[in-house]
């Protein structure tokens, strides 16, 4: 094959051209920049040499339409010169299609207002639809509690298994690690003091009424609200959750309340076992690192922890419990036709589930103290 | 002749973009019937408003006797058991098999037996042509064409008086589509289904339907049966039906 090059030939009349071999997108634009940098201004016509082309792809046929307009509108005769069909043939093909051709408009860009604006707007529809959620959510439960027959016992159970009894394992190991640092660090500082015995005070009221609670929910929100999401988003994604609609499946009754019932009524029973294995890990630390043997550190306990702070611990558990599922199961519907949204979605997930649960324990924090519990 | 769905006057938008704008068409008991049209038209959407999946922004539509646009739950509920929908890909549940996909409907909103249930859904694997040795099988362990068969065994569990088909022979190979078109037939005149679907598959047009909508433009450019569709001065009807002879 001829190797493809390009260069000007000034004849007495005319400034030809000279095209041979290939003109194709990879050598187009080292042509384009030496005919960009001559000036036409002398000449009078223009013949564009073809005749040693052999091969022209439609970038190039692009290109030298544009120069032939470039030159009509300079007033300047443009000739071509090729015997080649295959060329002929490919440049009449760019001509027809130009006079079609609707250039794509270029997306308009927003101001900064506007970005606020429409932002502003959408977070709006957001907190509207996920209100329509949470009343359609109500509407359901309500349809539970009225009609005994409505309650899905197999979805609950199942769920209870899959989403609490799984996670019990897990829980317990971060809650007994949980207790075992909190009182090693405490040790330290009240055996300055020689107050080694309050360890069973400090342990007792911040696991049972605080820690425990907090750290079983963002285990939860992270094992078992992620899997909701992704789940929902899935089916969605797959149609599932429409061809349940159609068939006349209620993803509420089906999906969504026994998920949220499950996690309800087994959160209480995981922040219990999360109490008992960070008490567990503290004593162990009081054991070997302060010598407060296991009756001490009972009997002190049963002495000052009041049965209130193990109430109060509980007693959260539902409302965060609540909040997980909501949110999770909100997050998968709003799962869009692609791949990406689910990742996104999950991450939303967990994070505003975890957000949502440490504003609600705020808020029974002032709440309690306020009421003297 | 009785219609089982009628459409007055429908229009759609999202955000600012019309899908639809003044559609009217109806669908005759007992019939094939096609929605057509160039992708992007809103065929899609014009059935999932059928089976109440979208909202409509204006007209009416009424299917099996009932008006969509005011329907309250447990008429929609009931209504939902009276059509079966196969969607596109299938979309059967990928947590259960075959056999508990189709046993679904059955066990939910009937008190039969297991021992009955068992041989229904043995009698829908058969008519759709599955094996029987393949309900045991999960969506994710079966081939396209197989999932098909299955979701539209599904759809048919209830013994629904209306189906609804979202491109029935896309994605199967032209053997399968045939097979499909024939068994379409063959449960029409068995069961005296009426069949909405939305298609592309020309072979499949003309073979199976009896009347056929073509929406393009927002609008119905024609209804009726297909011996006229020619006459009709539209730039898709004549590039769609040009490879066909008269």
């Amino acid at each position: 094959m001829n190797a493809s090059s390009f260069r000007f030939i000034d004849t007495k009349d005319a400034l030809s051209l000279k095209f041979t071999g290939e003109l194709t997108l990879y050598n187009l634009t080292s042509y384009q920049k030496q005919i960009e940098r001559t000036s036409f201004s002398k000449e009078k016509k223009i013949i564009l040499d073809l005749s040693e082309l052999e091969f022209l792809d439609t970038a190039g046929a692009l290109f030298l339409n544009h120069l032939q307009n470039h030159f009509h509108a300079k007033e300047l005769s443009v000739e071509i010169q090729s015997q080649h069909q295959s060329v002929l043939a490919m440049l009449q093909l760019t001509q027809k299609q130009e006079n079609k051709i609707v250039t794509i408009p270029k997306k308009k860009k927003r101001s900064m207002v506007e970005k606020l604006g429409v932002g502003g707007y959408k977070s709006y529809l957001r907190f509207l639809s996920f209100l329509a959620f949470m009343g359609e959510l109500f509407m359901h439960k309500l349809h539970y509690l009225f009609s005994y027959k409505n309650i899905r016992f197999k979805e609950i159970a199942f769920e209870i298994n899959e989403s609490a009894l799984k996670a019990l394992g897990i829980i317990a190991l971060t809650s007994f690690l949980i207790g075992v640092v909190i009182a090693y660090q405490s040790s330290v500082q009240l055996k300055l003091y020689g107050a080694n015995i309050f360890i069973v005070d400090m342990l007792g009221l911040s696991i049972l009424r605080e820690l425990s609670p907090l750290i079983t929910a963002i285990v939860i929100a992270g094992r078992s609200g992620s899997a909701f999401t992704a789940q929902i988003g899935a089916m969605k994604i797959t149609q599932e959750l429409e061809a349940m609609q159609t068939m006349g499946f209620d993803p509420y009754r089906f999906l969504v309340v026994p998920k949220i019932i499950a996690l309800m009524i087994t959160m209480p029973i995981m922040i219990f076992v999360s109490d008992i294995m960070a008490i567990i890990g503290g004593m162990v630390v009081a054991n070997l690192d302060m010598s407060i043997t296991v009756e001490m550190f009972l009997e002190r306990f049963s002495e000052v922890i009041a049965i209130k702070h193990f109430l109060v611990g509980i007693f959260k558990g539902p409302f965060f419990a609540f909040l997980i599922a909501s949110i999770a199961i909100y997050r998968g519907m709003l799962v869009k036709d692609d791949t990406q949204s689910i990742g996104f979605n999950t991450t939303k997930s967990v994070v505003e589930s975890i957000f949502a649960v440490i504003i609600c324990d705020a808020v029974f924090s002032i709440a309690f103290t306020n009421l003297g519990i | 002749m009785q219609n089982v769905i009628e459409v007055r006057g429908l229009k759609t938008q999202f955000d600012e973009r019309i899908i639809h704008e003044n559609i009217s068409l109806s669908v005759p008991k007992g019939s094939i019937y096609g929605l057509l049209g160039p992708s992007g038209c809103g065929k899609t959407t014009l059935l999932k408003e059928m089976v109440m999946l979208q909202e409509f922004h204006g007209g009416a539509i009424e299917v099996l006797g009932k008006k969509l646009q005011d329907i309250g739950y447990d008429d929609a509920m009931s209504l939902r058991r009276e059509w079966g929908v196969l969607f596109q890909a299938g979309a059967l549940f990928s947590s259960l098999n075959i056999r508990d996909n189709i046993a679904l409907p059955l066990v939910e909103y009937s008190d039969l037996s297991e021992a009955m249930i068992s041989e229904i859904v043995a009698f829908k694997i058969n008519i759709v042509g599955l094996k029987a040795s393949d309900a045991y099988l999960y969506p994710s362990q079966i081939s396209g064409g197989m999932k098909k068969k299955a979701a539209l065994a599904r759809a048919l569990a209830m013994d629904p008086k209306l189906l609804f088909l979202d491109e029935p022979t896309s994605g199967l190979d032209p053997i399968s589509a045939r097979d499909f078109d024939a068994l379409i037939l063959k449960l029409r005149d068995l069961l005296g289904l009426t069949i909405v679907m939305v298609s592309h598959d020309l072979r499949s047009i003309y073979d199976t339907l009896d009347y056929a909508a073509v929406l393009d433009e927002k609008k119905v450019v024609y209804e009726g049966n297909l011996d006229n569709i020619f006459g009709v001065e539209n730039h898709f009807i004549k590039t769609f039906f040009s490879g066909v002879q008269r």
